[in-house]
């Protein structure tokens, strides 16, 4: 029993301990809505622009942006610069060779990268939304451009005309009863946008990167609604035939 | 029933008397029928866990079904695979929930069928007369883990491919046939195309045929002895007048009825988790198995999915340190084995096995430990029916060595579990080798604490 009553104890303390060696930092909270279709258009209007030049995003179609509300001409006009067919994927022509030899690494398909980037410190979105605000410039790095979520990362940044330029400094905070050096983001140039212009940019962003990778999600939750209104109805009825079959036996 | 006997005519049927008579005379159909749903009697005092069983078909059943809709638009091909995946979450109507309901059914069936052989730790269910029930389904038990491992590969994403690799890797590790039966198994140097037909070969076709005929093998060694229930009583032992089971009733319609009910209650968890959280956490769809397979970059933190593992601990529990300890508990067992009264001819080969074991411990390497840990991990569970000597079955009559004994055993399997899916450190090193310790102790040391129990005795009749 003694045993056993340590077995249990470490079980209550593993996940502690677990979480103790992770990263020092944490990532922001991604202020996304799937619900809010504008946010999701200029997100989509965005990714078109700025990351569809270097990614791919080989599963998604573009004809399934009516999802978000937007017709066919409406993708055809605005968000679709190559020949691509509106029923086409979100393919891109540049070589993956070519691309491996600039950048490193071929830059990955973007399409379910807000899935695939879920871990026990947050969400995929949380993730991206992070790591897309927290660029900084470093001489070292053969791009000139760092990441605090993604350190020597193989991509530049891609926004950072409307950033600006980020710097990594070095500052006092206050720490367990002393003072301390943190290294902290300070924005040297400032970019096109505001700061929170520029967040909210990003917001829209990881809004649609999120649904684009899973596009029936709203489809699974409603129709999970139903389904659960469905099976009440079941699980009563037939608790009652059970009731009802089993009165004779004692 | 003899060729030469007159059957009656089909009645009760309504409007199908007449098909079915004309049945049954060409097909044993009411025979089969009566025999094994509205004849078999079933103790009339099942409780909660006996929902599983019939839990454990229908999640088969969905589990054919949803699989066979897949395969009508998955490409098993290396570069195909990702992207049919995908496909079928996106274009095929209906698809994500096709893939969602396999997805998540994969691990339902798991949790059923883990709960399904606790209710036969509990009870008993494995002892004499059920012993070829219990080997039936721990044969269905291996079964099952091929099959998840087989189809675990065919999303080809990041996990599938490395979780294959490692797996497979395990058999490179044997000595002299290793690296030859890798190559067998793969198909070719790593995993590649010609793993991924393979195992889809596998998880389509042959081990789900091999699966359905074991469950009708279970069923059938079932109904030859009848169902054990949660007092350990022989039912059959007290016949009613009419020559049925005084505490038996028939399966149909009590326990068609009831099971029903069961499967919509499990649907009702299933649907919660397939339409808010098919992810479950990273448990049920790993994260990074979103990232398409990659043999030139291996994630810095392979872990099996988690019905796994428990065993996956295990393997890595065995380091070369850990030897040591082995040889000593090794020892410990001869010693016992030694000073019970056994024949002189069991004591003998126990001293043999020790010293093999010794020796073996001293020259093979830990990694092949492991691995032999691990897969006896699995088996040993096929020897419960001789291992456990008490003079009861039900854990209701049990003494507190059995159930406490039961209880650390349930906690080491969820601990081992937990720390299978955590990256390797010195403390859960420690924690995997204690938990394997216990793990085995509940095992080898039953033949003595079995005996040892104060048991109380069985009821006459079932209690309600």
């Amino acid at each position: 029993m003694k045993a056993m009553r340590a077995v249990a104890l470490l079980c209550v303390l593993a996940p502690a301990l677990a979480l103790a060696s992770e990263t020092e930092f944490t990532l922001d909270h991604a202020p996304i809505d799937a619900h809010d279709t504008e946010s999701l258009q200029r997100g989509a209007r965005t990714f078109v622009n700025y990351c569809l030049n270097c990614h791919s995003a080989n599963y998604m179609r573009y004809n399934r942006l009516r999802d978000i509300g937007l017709t066919e001409q409406q993708i055809r006009d605005n968000l679709i610069f190559t020949e691509a067919k509106v029923g086409d994927l979100m393919k891109i022509a540049a070589d993956a060779k070519d691309a491996k030899e600039w950048f490193g690494a071929p830059p990955p398909d973007l399409t379910v990268i807000a899935r695939s980037r879920s871990s026990e410190a947050g969400s995929g979105s949380d993730w991206l939304y992070t790591y897309l605000r927290t660029f900084y410039r470093d001489s070292s790095r053969p791009t000139g451009w760092n990441n605090v979520v993604y350190p020597n990362v193989g991509m530049p940044h891609a926004l950072w005309q409307l950033q600006g330029e980020q710097v990594m400094k070095e500052a006092q905070a206050p720490g367990p009863g002393y003072m301390r050096t943190v290294q902290q983001l300070a924005l040297d140039k400032p970019g096109t946008l505001k700061p929170v212009e520029f967040d909210q940019l990003v917001a829209d962003l990881v809004n649609y990167m999120t649904y684009m990778s899973e596009p029936a999600r709203e489809d699974r939750i409603t129709l999970g609604l139903y389904a659960l209104i469905v099976i009440s109805i079941l699980i009563a009825l037939t608790y009652a035939l059970k009731k009802e079959f089993w009165k004779d036996v004692h | 029933m003899a060729a030469t006997e007159q059957k009656l005519p089909v009645t009760g049927a309504g409007p199908f008397n007449g098909v079915l008579t004309w049945i049954d005379q060409r097909f044993p159909l009411l025979s089969l029928w009566r025999e094994h749903v509205s004849e078999y009697y079933a103790p009339k005092n099942f409780n909660f866990w006996y929902y599983f069983g019939s839990l454990a078909m229908f999640v088969l059943v969905l589990q054919i079904v949803t699989g066979i809709f897949l395969v009508m638009h998955y490409k098993p091909d290396a570069a195909q695979a990702f992207a049919s995946v995908e496909y079928i979450m996106r274009d095929v109507p209906w698809g994500w929930l096709i893939r969602y309901m396999h997805s998540t059914g994969a691990s339902a069936f798991f949790i059923v069928i883990y709960l399904h052989m606790f209710r036969g730790l509990m009870y008993g269910s494995y002892r004499q007369p059920r012993e070829l029930v219990w080997i039936f389904g721990m044969i269905i038990y291996l079964m099952l883990m091929a099959e998840a491992f087989f189809g675990y590969l065919l999303p080809w994403g990041q996990m599938s491919y490395w979780g294959a690799q490692v797996i497979v890797n395990l058999f490179d590790a044997l000595p002299l046939i290793g690296p030859d039966l890798a190559l067998w198994i793969r198909g070719d140097f790593v995993v590649s195309d010609a793993t991924l037909n393979r195992f889809f070969a596998f998880h389509v076709i042959a081990i789900p045929l091999v699966l359905v005929g074991l469950v009708a093998a279970h069923i059938m060694a079932l109904h030859e002895v009848g169902s054990n229930n949660p007092d350990g009583v022989e039912i059959k032992a007290k016949l009613g007048p009419d020559g049925h089971p005084l505490d038996g009733i028939p399966f149909h319609p009590y326990y068609t009825v009831k099971d029903t009910f069961g499967v919509m209650v499990f649907l009702g968890l299933f649907a919660i988790v397939l339409f808010f959280m098919p992810e479950f956490g990273g448990y049920f769809l790993e994260y990074n198995n979103f990232v398409p397979a990659d043999p030139l970059k291996t994630p810095q933190h392979i872990a099996p999915v988690w019905y796994f593992t428990p065993y996956y601990s295990i393997l890595r529990a065995t380091t070369a340190d850990f030897k040591l300890v082995l040889s000593a508990a090794a020892l410990a067992m001869a010693f016992l084995i030694v000073r019970s009264p056994f024949r002189a001819k069991t004591k003998a080969l126990a001293v043999f096995v020790t010293v093999a074991l010794l020796v073996g411990f001293y020259f093979i390497d830990a990694k092949v430990w492991g691995v032999v840990l691990m897969g006896l991990a699995v088996m040993i569970f096929f020897l419960l029916p001789w291992l456990d000597v008490s003079p009861v079955k039900s854990i209701r009559s049990k003494g507190p060595l059995y159930k406490s004994a039961l209880a650390v055993f349930v906690v080491v399997f969820l601990v081992l579990g937990y720390f299978g899916t955590q990256p390797v450190s010195p403390f859960a090193t420690y924690m995997a080798q204690l938990g394997t310790l216990l793990y085995f102790a509940f095992f080898f040391l039953m033949p003595w604490y079995s005996r040892m129990d104060k048991t109380k005795p069985v009821p006459e009749r079932v209690t309600v």
